[in-house]
């Protein structure tokens, strides 16, 4: 579980995210909701590490990761997958190379055991015979597989998906958020997902946190996300401008 | 002086203090690092190669247009040559092309890793991005470019004695004779300290220019034309410093 305690982030003079109190849990896809601007981004960078918060806790199962060393930092880090938005893929090393890249960097596998692990999550994400490809000679919708194959090629316990479906197409949007899902209940990863598409929340999303201007606005599950539409006009306003019913 | 400028200084230290850490795997250090002096050594050297053949065969016609004096022996030309080439042309001149080429590359690549996310990858995998990137990079310039600029001298000189033997302007003995009469050591031992200099200026400038890239690709080629001009500007001040200090 990933707990965010009184965090608040500001850039300049520019207030980014107000006191934040959020719970992520394991083995759940944790969806963060809101509109662009919101503060999503930010809140995922503040718990990746990408950008350090002025004030509050990140803590990763009793970890609070703002106090921990370099070195205990590193070891946290080894058990984060994230899955970027443009998938982030090294443009110069072939699928393979991509995937096996944490593991020749951080296991002690021989080079025929990361390649079985390549394989294996390759397969994970019914991906097969791409191995020598470069990421530029992939469709979208397989860069975003190859994506997850190398954020799970480690024993991950937290995935981080920032907008898993940007730049895809309905029918491949939702076979990622299928993957996702499974990935996320088969290993029991505390799963985050940075999404404003109100499909994958319906979808998929167990535990969701809107954002609203950097406040958490409101929290709660997906069963409880359409009484809590009526309630609250923000959050109504956000689901009914994307044109899901 | 603008105080920009000590802020942008001491944010480049930082840089350079931030890829000093052992790295994750020394093997896979070493795999970057020849794979870097493969591309900044061996990728560069046509047109060093070029350069310095026809800086060297334009020195010799030019001087040679210049000694309007029968006085003056022919062989002075010789001197000339290799003189200006070891202390000046090889070294200034090879760098300010290397300050296009391999400058530029470094920081439209790691640039364009940038903008891609692809530094945010590595940092939240725990890789010290700066290290994994840069430093193998500069390391691979300090080794290549004093090389590089051995070749480039010793082209520059037969680029040199080329043109004068196929012109007719002097003969082989006399170009060799000019050559070795004012040769000293300390010449070449200098040419080397410049060019260490200025690898050092070309390799680690472009990485900070392109690591701290904003924007879009219009970011990345900004930064590879800061890149470019800083290193040049930089190349060519420190070139005076070092002949002040050490000649």
């Amino acid at each position: 579980m990933i707990e965010l305690k009184n965090v608040d982030k500001s850039f300049d003079s520019k207030h980014v995210l107000f006191d934040i109190n959020a719970q992520f849990l394991s083995g759940k896809n944790n969806l963060i909701i809101g509109s662009s601007g919101g503060g999503k981004s930010v809140m995922m960078k503040c718990m990746v590490g990408l950008e350090r918060p002025d004030s509050g806790h990140i803590v990763f199962d009793d970890r609070d990761i703002l106090s921990l060393e370099e070195k205990d930092l590193r070891d946290v880090r080894k058990e984060i997958g994230m899955l970027f938005q443009g998938t982030a893929l090294f443009d110069s090393l072939t699928v393979e190379e991509n995937i096996a890249f944490p593991l020749e960097m951080f296991s002690k596998m021989t080079a025929a055991e990361r390649r079985e692990r390549v394989n294996f999550c390759l397969k994970r994400v019914n991906l097969e015979n791409i191995n020598s490809k470069y990421p530029s000679e992939i469709s979208g919708g397989m860069k975003k597989r190859v994506g997850i194959a190398r954020a799970i090629a480690l024993d991950i316990k937290y995935l981080f998906c920032d907008e898993p479906n940007s730049g895809l197409d309905p029918i491949t949007s939702r076979l990622i958020d299928e993957l996702i899902n499974e990935i996320t209940k088969e290993y029991g990863i505390t799963n985050v997902i940075n999404s404003h598409d109100m499909k994958t929340v319906f979808d998929i999303g167990d535990h969701i946190i809107f954002l609203f201007q950097g406040r958490k606005w409101w929290e709660g599950n997906r069963a409880d996300l359409k009484h809590a539409q009526k309630e609250i006009k923000e959050l109504d306003d956000f689901i009914k401008a994307s044109y899901f019913e | 002086m603008n105080l920009r400028f000590f802020y942008y200084f001491g944010h480049y230290l930082l840089f350079m203090k931030s890829m000093i850490s052992r790295p994750e795997k020394t093997n896979i250090f070493f795999k970057r690092l020849s794979e870097e002096m493969y591309k900044i050594g061996i990728g560069s050297l046509p047109i060093i190669a070029i350069t310095a053949l026809f800086i060297g065969a334009v020195t010799t016609v030019q001087t040679a247009y210049q000694l309007v004096s029968g006085l003056i022996a022919k062989s002075v030309i010789g001197t000339i040559v290799s003189d200006s080439t070891m202390l000046e042309l090889g070294p200034t001149i090879s760098c300010l092309v290397l300050s296009g080429k391999v400058g530029a590359h470094i920081a439209s690549e790691i640039g364009n890793m940038r903008i891609s996310e692809q530094i945010d990858a590595l940092d939240v995998m725990g890789i010290n991005a700066a290290g994994y990137l840069a430093l193998p990079k500069i390391l691979a310039g300090l080794l290549m470019i004093p090389l590089l600029n051995i070749i480039a001298i010793t082209l520059s000189i037969y680029g040199g004695y080329m043109a004068g033997e196929l012109s007719g302007i002097l003969t082989h003995d006399e170009f060799i004779a000019g050559a070795r009469s004012t040769f000293k050591g300390f010449t070449m031992v200098f040419s080397t300290i410049k060019a260490f200099t200025f690898a050092f200026i070309i390799t680690s400038v472009s990485s900070y220019q392109g690591y701290y890239t904003t924007g879009g690709a219009l970011g990345v080629g900004e930064s590879s034309t800061r890149a470019v001009v800083y290193s040049s500007v930089l190349v060519l001040f420190f070139d005076y410093i070092l002949a002040e200090i050490l000649l």
